[in-house]
């Protein structure tokens, strides 16, 4: 599709919500842009790369989000706008440097894009990056819609700007991977700015002088912060970003912010209450502008707050109504504390219906119950859900049943502490449930390196984990060190699949290009490891019998940390996509089906979409369509039944 | 103009199907010839993890006034286009009505559990009753195989689009596709992309 720095001022054009923050950072004049890949937040990155070249900027991926925030701020106080961003656990990992950055400020502007996950559809959590507004006192902005995913996202580099600090744009799964009608803005022309770090002038001083936190500056930086954050309400107080639709004095005041405006304007509307209920959407929503909510409270006796995850608003609306109450009076209000919303999953135009429907005692029923229901039963009893499962050709499917071989034969009741990405899929039928603990980036690790010490409280079992190469530079490494340094007992599989597979390919430390295509150095994983003194083995996962005899060796030896570094292409990675090592087939005559004895191990266990259990014949076939010929299921089956030969299409390459 | 009116506002259509059939892509290629005749389209897409082996679904809200919400509220879609049959099905049960109008692909993609023997896929033609009772309208089309004709099963995604575009349940038109087609794909792409478009065309005429 085309790129975010085409057409012209007052041109329409359909733009995902990322790529509208993308083109607003563009309008607001970026210079540099870093991120951590991770869904959905990466298309940001993603969409400005690919114009980093015609537009000046220097876009990177960062070994991790703390990192990525740190290689912004230095952009920042070279008096460059830079922008950051992040899925929501990524705020998590850089709210250590977050902190420092906010109780200092900035010098160029300087965006956080934080984006969110509620009802968890792509993460391991539901974690609300909000709190991080309060809690290290920044502004906060939201866009209503996609059309403002860009205008707010301009509006934010501003705000940093006048303010000298961070502001965090905030979105939601439901904007940054939703498409709209945005009418574009102007594109300003490439940057002149020349960075210098103005380090001579006084302690504290926000445009020069040296950029220090230290104890005896650090009160009086969060005092000068202060006075940004009363600023910035001031500034909230006539947003044009926060907005009122509905009668004057309604019955029930709605207050929304981000994509629930979307579900609160609709709910309204399908209830026919535009007459009965007003709706206060802010898109300032850190520090709260004060003055607004007080005009709008005193118009209404109750209130509703919708918003997705934790009663953020909806608490911190109730303490300015407290401060208002002498004047105003008391107000009964609505959300995640009484029920009316859940604070778990996501919130949908149906249940601000519900809840609107409670409240005002009108009828809020699902259009066509008797229907739903009537499909909903057909669907229960009759259409196959999908699980998921690894591409064919993966090599996690043959990494993980080499492990489950070797711990089987084992027997020692030994566990994988799992990790993030697609390998994840460990803890399912599709990795044979050997992966045992999934926490945060590179958590795995560290929980290895912990469970490695109990031996001498008891613990016999051995302790495996598992990485990939992204997690592994992101955060498995300092684990591993740890590990290394205290003697620990476990072993570290690196599964090297080339590229953070799961949000699409983005590279990382270990590859040999950066975001933008250019030449880039690769950290080597194997060298990096045997320099802190772990012993290293490498096999390629395809190779079962290998990578079993490894994995084995490895569990039989004396104690102590080893590495065993899984290294093959994902199947769908762009060297390898298309590309068959092997044609394989099943040997009919050698297939017994039913009758092998194997119990169906290839079908059943190994379960690669690429084998068909053939009903009527009672035996497996090869179904050639979805065969990535990784060849590895040549080796699963006990009969030899399934051969592989080199692949025909080899010669095209 | 006349054409161009919806038979309601806003106009809720859902492109679904499994990932790595062209769902996303399809979505994106409708609503590019919507805004093009100058209505106000909001997609919103189930992506990520979905994308492997999942169920993937794009919902498109269209409208000549402002922007709706990226999710459909239940029972309320107008148009349902299935790249997969029983992803049809699926959608019913959470988004159908009994005035909804259905266009469906013939050809199933088996989730894991039936490819290795432990479910059962439905039959086509048990879809098909299902499909007449659930629906006030539906197309059952061949798309992959004549997409496959074609020289490429991928392009059954754009042969729904033409079937959408001959069904008339929206304003869509050859000109805009052919021009998104030409502002989005190489070159050499555009020609079997029309050819595909008036294919799907043709089967429902």
């Amino acid at each position: 599709m085309s790129s975010i720095a085409e057409g012209r001022a007052r041109e329409v054009r359909l733009l995902q919500g990322n790529e509208a923050i993308a083109r607003g950072a563009l309008e607001a004049g970026v210079n540099v842009v870093t991120a951590y890949p991770g869904t959905p937040s990466s298309e940001i990155p993603e969409s400005l790369a690919k114009v980093a070249a015609e537009r000046e900027l220097y876009v990177e991926w960062s070994v991790n989000e703390k990192v990525a925030l740190e290689v912004a701020a230095a952009a920042s106080y070279s008096g460059l706008r830079s922008l950051c961003a992040m899925k929501q656990v990524g705020v998590d990992v850089a709210s250590d440097f977050l902190l420092h950055l906010a109780q200092y400020g900035t010098r160029g502007a300087m965006i956080l894009v934080s984006c969110e996950d509620p009802g968890a559809l792509s993460s391991t959590n539901e974690g609300d990056s909000r709190h991080y507004a309060r809690m290290m006192e920044l502004p906060m902005v939201e866009p209503g819609d996609i059309e403002e995913a860009r205008t707010i996202t301009k509006w934010a580099f501003e705000l940093s700007e006048e303010l000298k600090t961070v502001v965090m744009v905030r979105s939601v799964t439901r904007l940054s991977h939703a498409s709209g009608n945005v009418e574009l803005g102007e594109l300003p022309p490439p940057s002149s700015s020349k960075a210098a770090f103005r380090f001579r002038g006084p302690l504290l001083g926000q445009m020069e002088g040296p950029v220090v936190n230290e104890p005896p500056t650090a009160s009086a930086l969060r005092r000068r912060n202060q006075g940004k954050l009363k600023k910035a309400e001031e500034l909230f107080e006539t947003s044009p970003f926060n907005t009122y639709s509905g009668p004057p004095q309604p019955e029930l005041l709605v207050i929304t912010s981000s994509a629930c405006n979307f579900y609160c304007r609709e709910a309204i509307h399908l209830l026919g209450l535009t007459g009965r209920v007003g709706l206060l959407k802010l898109g300032t929503t850190w520090p709260l502008p004060a003055g607004l909510l007080k005009k709008h409270l005193r118009s209404c006796q109750r209130v509703l707050v919708v918003e997705d995850l934790h009663p953020f608003l909806e608490e911190n609306i109730k303490v300015l109504a407290a401060e208002f109450a002498h004047e105003i009076g008391a107000r009964e209000f609505h959300g995640k504390r009484d029920g009316s919303l859940s604070p778990v999953g996501e919130i949908n135009a149906d249940l601000v219906m519900e809840a609107l429907a409670r409240l005002l005692g009108t009828e809020a029923t699902l259009p066509f119950k008797d229907y739903s229901e009537e499909v909903g039963r057909v669907v229960i009893d009759h259409i196959p859900p999908r699980m998921m499962t690894f591409c064919p050709g993966c090599p996690h499917r043959a990494s993980y049943w080499s492990m489950h071989t070797v711990l089987a034969l084992d027997d020692r009741e030994a566990f994988v502490c799992g990790d993030i990405g697609c390998y994840a899929l460990g803890t399912m039928q599709a990795g044979l449930n050997v992966v045992k603990t999934i926490h945060a980036m590179g958590s795995g690790s560290g929980l290895a390196s912990g469970f490695g010490q109990l031996g001498a409280f008891g613990l016999e079992q051995p302790v495996l984990t598992v990485c990939g190469d992204s997690t592994f530079f992101h955060s498995a490494l300092p684990a591993l060190i740890n590990a290394v340094h205290t003697r620990s007992n476990a072993i570290f599989m690196v599964m090297d699949n080339s590229g953070t597979a799961m949000t699409g390919f983005q590279p990382h430390p270990g590859s040999p290009s950066d975001a933008a295509g250019q030449v880039a150095r690769a950290v080597d994983i194997e060298a990096l490891c045997r320099a802190m003194g772990a012993p290293v083995q490498i096999c390629d996962p395809f190779d079962l019998q290998d990578t079993q005899g490894k994995l084995l060796a490895m569990l039989e030896a004396q104690p102590g940390v080893k590495v065993l570094l899984l290294r093959q292409s994902c199947a769908l990675s762009p060297e390898k996509k298309g590309k068959k090592s092997f044609d394989v087939e099943v040997d009919p005559q050698l297939c017994s089906g039913d009758s092998c004895g194997c119990n169906r191990l290839c079908t059943r266990a190994f379960r690669c979409p690429a084998l068909v259990w053939d009903k009527e014949a009672r035996k497996t076939r090869v179904d050639n369509v979805l065969c990535a010929g990784c060849g590895v299921c040549a080796s699963v089956c006990p009969r030899g039944a399934i051969q592989k030969r080199e692949a025909a299409q080899n010669a095209k390459g | 103009m006349q054409k161009d009116r919806l038979t309601h506002d806003p106009y809720n259509l859902v492109i679904t199907g499994v990932g790595g059939q062209g769902n996303v892509l399809a979505s994106k290629v409708v609503a590019h010839m919507l805004v093009k005749r100058g209505f106000n389209v909001t997609i919103g897409e189930t992506f990520g993890a979905t994308q492997r082996g999942g169920s993937v679904m794009s919902h498109l809200r269209i409208s000549r006034g402002g922007a709706w919400s990226p999710l459909i509220p239940r029972g309320r879609a107008d148009a349902v286009i299935a790249l997969e049959p029983i992803e049809a099905i699926r959608v019913l049960a959470q988004y159908g009505n009994p005035g909804v109008q259905v266009i469906a692909n013939t050809r199933p993609v088996h989730p894991i559990g039936v490819i290795c023997g432990d479910q059962e896929y439905p039959s086509l033609d048990q879809i098909e009753v299902w499909l007449t009772k659930f629906s006030r309208r539906h197309w059952l089309l061949p798309a992959t195989d004549e997409a496959a004709k074609l020289g490429s099963a991928i392009l059954a995604n754009i042969m729904l689009i033409g079937a959408l575009a001959c069904t008339g349940v929206l304003p869509l038109g050859r000109e805009e596709f052919s021009e998104v087609i030409a502002s989005t794909m190489q070159a050499d792409k555009v020609d079997i992309n029309l050819q595909a478009f008036d294919l799907g065309w043709h089967m429902v005429n």
